[in-house]
């Protein structure tokens, strides 16, 4: 082929050699890609213990702390392959495999795995349930010290930089100096633009999902509609519930606000019909199926979550600021690791122009940064069902960032096939 | 791959590029270009690249690129914030070549600039016997389905330059297999430029 051709039939070959290329590296055989984990547990981290208690942001103190956290693959001889993956608003620490007698796996075991994006044969993959949640580590439900009680609203107001430093506590006790990387998506991904800019010595790389460096009226709002939902529940009283009937309705309700947020109109339209002579649920139902979703899914989520833990998050969700007074290229300029950032076309919640503020921030630091908005009708739900596209951008930057020797280290090429 | 069977004028582009440089590539599609210039220069590479499917090809290779559409600009980088910035075959794809070659200037101390010869003989033949949109090697696409939104000749291309005053400091004219040395506007496919600003560099002040 002339010199020529090559360059003219640049944009028809990339088009052409699209979905070939897209097969990601190192899948050795089928049946490993197709088994996950297996079985895992929960294990418990049990740290500042009175008078060692953490100082919160708001400076409160808070302790004895209970992190609930599992482990997936092997931290090497080096220590240097551990990454952290940070969960959303609902999740917790069971991210991928099964639990014994559970017929789900964990909420992201498409990417976690032997030969999955967060392939568990070259790293060892942390999880662990945020600060203020409900499902193993400290907060609003864990029993109060000083009163032998649950906390309620006694709880401190727990920060994503609260969230950051109890991770950070759970990563120096498994005696890890460097994450290879930090990983989530949502309030996942501004956790993982905390631990960027408040420990950026601690990582080589991270990867920020369908985030923003701080939430906008438009966000908040939907959180707060869900807030006072709880709070409106009569069941709720004033957080002190337990032991009785909780705000169920109120959470539910907080959680239909989520659901709606999370999906697109193509997305809602392609999955829910109306059935005409079907409206069952209430005297103004219209038989559309989305009623039954939203039900369903209020309904199942007030099983398994606090409505207390609900408030708290969304709270430290709201009122996160990665650069509070500042521009946010001011405080990128510390940042030491590779930055994969993924944003979804489809996704309202967390549309693609906050993702694109902070690339912007991030050129104007300076920061070696990947930057792809993918094509998705999943809306902000895409992160947890993209796994295709996901996985092949997260294992190549991984690979990349596994390669490179320390963090100032020269720059490589993986593949030169040109 | 050696590097005879590089393209004429990636080997142009490699010879002006220095050893351990910064280079942005403005439409750098699956990273082919960056990549030999990693490989064979050490350059710290960033890619910006508006097709998906080459973003994927991209990181597979270990670059980063951004998945950004370069006609929105160059707003993010200060000035000078390259040694290079390379628009090649991309420059005549954008909406709007003037703001994008002015914000490639800013933000890159040099920018290579490579584009289509629309004046090449077989383009004004077949303009002149068929009266037909010419279809060359280097202008492959039929009028119905090209990506190119400008065509220029090298010698447009030279007069913008001397408009606008931008200084071309290095030029290469390609044809068929080879280098063109001789009234390179009639014989050359392709034309690569080494451009920089030709006054004095003021500095524009940043709007956030």
């Amino acid at each position: 082929m002339s010199a020529i051709n090559l360059v003219s039939n640049k944009i028809a070959k990339i088009k052409q050699g699209a979905h070939k290329n897209i097969e990601p590296p190192g899948r050795d055989s089928d049946s490993e890609t197709n088994q996950g984990v297996g079985l895992v547990q929960t294990k418990y981290l049990h740290f500042a213990l009175p008078p060692e208690e953490i100082t919160l942001e708001s400076c409160e103190k808070l302790g004895p702390i209970t992190v609930a956290y599992e482990t997936y693959g092997k931290l090497n001889d080096q220590r240097s392959n551990a990454i952290l993956i940070l969960h959303a608003l609902s999740g917790d620490a069971h991210a991928a495999g099964f639990h014994k007698g559970d017929e789900k796996p964990g909420w992201w075991d498409d990417m976690i795995g032997p030969g999955r994006a967060f392939d568990t044969n070259k790293y060892f993959v942390i999880c662990s349930n945020v600060l203020g949640g409900c499902k193993g580590t400290t907060g609003p439900s864990s029993i109060n010290p000083n009163t032998g009680k649950k906390y309620g609203l006694d709880f401190p107001i727990a920060s994503i930089s609260d969230m950051v430093n109890v991770q950070k506590q759970l990563i120096d006790h498994l005696e890890i100096d460097q994450l290879l990387s930090v990983a989530g998506g949502s309030m996942g991904g501004m956790q993982a633009l905390e631990w960027l800019t408040a420990h950026p010595e601690r990582l080589k790389s991270a990867i920020v999902i369908a985030t923003a460096a701080k939430h906008s009226p438009q966000q908040i709002a939907f959180h707060e509609v869900g807030r006072q939902a709880i709070m409106a529940d009569p069941h709720w009283k004033d957080g002190h519930y337990y032991g009785g009937h909780p705000p169920a309705k109120g959470l539910a309700v907080a959680r239909m606000i989520g659901h709606i947020t999370y999906m697109s109109e193509i997305s809602m339209a392609e999955k829910f019909r109306r059935r005409p002579g079907d409206e069952k649920l209430h005297k103004f139902s219209v038989g559309s199926e989305v009623e039954d979703y939203l039900y369903n899914r209020g309904n199942h989520f007030v099983k398994r979550f606090d409505a207390n833990s609900y408030l708290y998050i969304t709270k430290a969700i709201d009122s996160f600021d990665v650069s509070p007074g500042k521009e946010i290229y001011e405080v990128f300029k510390g940042i030491k690791a590779k930055v994969l950032i993924l944003a979804f076309k489809s996704d309202w919640l967390y549309p693609a122009s906050q993702s694109r503020e902070i690339v912007k921030a991030c050129k104007l630091a300076g920061v070696d940064t990947t930057y792809c908005e993918i094509d998705s009708t999943y809306g902000h739900d895409a992160f947890l069902l993209e796994v295709e596209e996901e996985t092949h951008l997260v294992k190549y930057f991984l690979q990349k960032a596994f390669l490179e020797n320390g963090v100032t280290g020269g720059y490589q090429v993986l593949q030169y096939d040109i | 791959m050696t590097s005879n069977a590089l393209p004429l004028e990636y080997k142009a582009i490699l010879k002006w590029i220095r050893q351990g440089s910064s280079v942005l590539d403005l439409g750098c599609g699956d990273g082919e270009l960056l990549t030999l210039l990693v490989r064979d220069r050490n350059v710290k590479a960033q890619g910006i690249e508006i097709d998906e499917q080459a973003i994927y090809q991209c990181v597979a290779k270990g670059l980063s690129v951004f998945h950004e559409d370069i006609d929105n600009g160059l707003s993010g980088y200060g000035d000078k914030n390259f040694d290079y910035v390379i628009l090649n075959q991309s420059f005549q794809q954008v909406k709007n070549p003037d703001i994008v070659l002015k914000e490639a200037l800013r933000v890159g101390s040099q920018v290579i600039v490579g584009f289509p010869n629309f004046a090449h003989y077989l383009a004004r033949l077949q303009m002149f016997f068929k009266g037909k949109a010419p279809v060359t090697t280097s202008l492959p696409y039929a009028w119905h389905d090209t990506p190119n939104l400008h065509f220029l000749s090298i010698s447009d291309f030279i007069e913008y330059c001397r408009l606008r005053k931008i200084k071309i400091v290095n030029s290469v004219f390609i044809g068929e297999n080879r280098t063109i040395k001789i009234i390179p506007n009639l014989f050359a496919l392709i034309g690569v430029f080494l451009v920089t600003n030709g006054e004095p560099v003021t500095r524009i002040t940043r709007r956030n």
